[in-house]
């Protein structure tokens, strides 16, 4: 019979047809979805960011197993409905500040990040402050992503932060800062609550958090 | 080939070191070290010390050119230190490294490029951000040598980056650049191409072997100016190597005098 240890191992290995032809079994067997979720494809998307961690496996091998985990939620998704938001840890806007148009960075912490149990909402890159605000006001998020690749850049994260003080905003939201030319000094001296310097730390990092 | 020495960038710990207690030998050492490898130009960059990057630019540009005689790449995207740089430079003709298709950095980058006569690099990104397809390129590389040339720039003094991606995160990083290299070929062949190769690896394992491989693929497609670290003799002999399979190097010249020096050769340097 089918197992969750067996849908991880699908993730891992990033067995497309291996984890759909799971997911419809544990379905047969009368498994409730969210559980599926939960305990097979996030559970094993998490073993692939630990591995990731500690060297055993690469980008490229994290993106496969992304893409599998997200064939497996095409089937899943539409059986649980809103009920979705229940098994999300928390809420994370992203967005690459203005004047950068870096992308990659940001979607593979945004994939860990969603493999870690967050709902991200990705508001793109070249982001100016003022569209960073309209989004913490929107969607109230935990924690507010800001990634730069450039040194160029790095200095429109502070005006970010500035922005959510004036509009009485900073008090309801993390800010969690990343990317190439960051810095834990830079993020200490701009008032950032969070930085990490790869995608799996940044991960580790938004779940303390929220705590 | 066209090799641009990469090693004087303060994002390197020993550059940034040594640049906070101002140690002229260090860089001095560092810069003959490239030449003596067989650099054409010294890259410089320091656009990692965001609040006196003219500053630190001014001071290096002096001290490397009391080191050696080999032309200067000035290497920032922000115009206030491309100035100081390219201001200073009086080893041969700089490299201003770079011009992009984005409206305003080309503004600001083009009248220094003019009043100092300087070769410039061009990277192939605009306003619409980092070039996926080959066709992108095209678009980006076609736009920037009009534009180059109608103010005045010699086709020959532009050196287009091509914008290599990481192929951790995309299969065809790889394969749209060697593409893009040939359109670009074909409709300007006096234009020259380079790159750092650097990118291409990210995120991978053994990021040498790649880097390696993709020098000899893209030389091979029509790069002839490589950003590189010319103290790495394994990458400086597949360099030369290269060059003289391509048919680009009579009577195997570079590659015997190359190997007479030592540059890439063991028992050579151990005997040394």
């Amino acid at each position: 019979m089918a197992s969750y240890e067996e849908l991880q191992q699908g993730v891992i290995t990033a067995d497309e047809g291996k984890v759909e032809d799971l997911v419809r079994q544990l379905l047969a067997a009368g498994n409730n979805p969210l559980d599926i979720i939960a305990r097979g494809l996030t559970a094993g998307m998490a073993i692939v960011g630990q591995k990731m961690k500690t060297g055993e496996m690469f980008i490229p091998e994290v993106l496969a197993s992304a893409h599998v985990m997200a064939k497996g939620m095409d089937i899943l998704k539409p059986l649980v409905g809103d009920k979705l938001s229940s098994i999300y840890i928390g809420k994370v806007v992203f967005g690459t500040v203005q004047g950068d148009i870096h992308n990659i960075g940001k979607k593979i912490v945004s994939m860990l990040l969603e493999s870690g149990g967050f709902v991200v909402i990705d508001i793109g890159v070249d982001v100016p402050a003022a569209k960073f605000i309209e989004a913490v006001k929107r969607e109230q998020p935990d924690i507010l992503a800001l990634s730069a690749l450039l040194t160029t850049t790095i200095p429109r994260m502070k005006e970010v932060i500035q922005a959510l003080s004036s509009a009485n905003l900073r008090d309801r939201v993390r800010v969690m800062v990343g990317g190439a030319p960051v810095t834990q000094s830079f993020a200490d001296s701009i008032g950032a609550d969070g930085y990490a310097p790869d995608a799996v730390l940044a991960l580790e990092r938004a779940k303390q958090l929220l705590d | 080939m066209i090799i641009v020495g990469e090693l004087i960038n303060t994002s390197r710990k020993p550059i940034l070191e040594s640049v906070a207690r101002r140690d002229a030998e260090y860089i001095a050492s560092i810069a003959r070290r490239q030449a003596e490898a067989g650099a054409s130009y010294l890259d410089v960059n320091c656009s990692s010390i965001l609040d006196k990057e003219a500053e630190v630019m001014a001071w290096l540009v002096e001290n490397i050119q009391k080191a050696v005689d080999i032309p200067l790449c000035i290497d920032t995207p922000n115009p206030a230190a491309m100035a100081a740089g390219i201001s200073l430079a009086r080893k041969g003709r700089p490299l201003a490294n770079s011009i992009t298709g984005e409206k305003d950095r080309f503004a600001a980058m083009l009248p220094l490029l003019l009043q100092y006569h300087a070769r410039v690099t061009g990277l192939c990104t605009d306003d619409q951000g980092i070039p996926e397809t080959a066709a992108d390129r095209l678009r980006v590389a076609r736009d920037l040598v009009h534009r180059l040339t109608d103010a005045g720039i010699d086709i020959d003094d532009i050196y287009l980056d091509p914008v290599l991606t990481s192929l951790s995160t995309n299969n065809t990083a790889g394969v749209e650049v060697l593409t893009a290299i040939r359109l670009i070929k074909e409709e300007f062949p006096k234009v020259h191409l380079i790159c750092g190769l650097s990118n291409v690896s990210y995120g991978l394992p053994s990021r040498k072997v790649l880097n390696q491989a993709f020098m000899i693929q893209t030389m091979a497609a029509g790069m002839d100016a490589y950003i590189l670290d010319p103290l790495d003799r394994t990458m400086m002999g597949f360099l030369y190597a290269s060059q003289a399979l391509l048919g680009q190097d009579q009577y195997c010249r570079n590659y015997l005098s190359a190997y007479r020096r030592g540059l890439y050769n063991e028992e050579q340097r151990q005997q040394k």
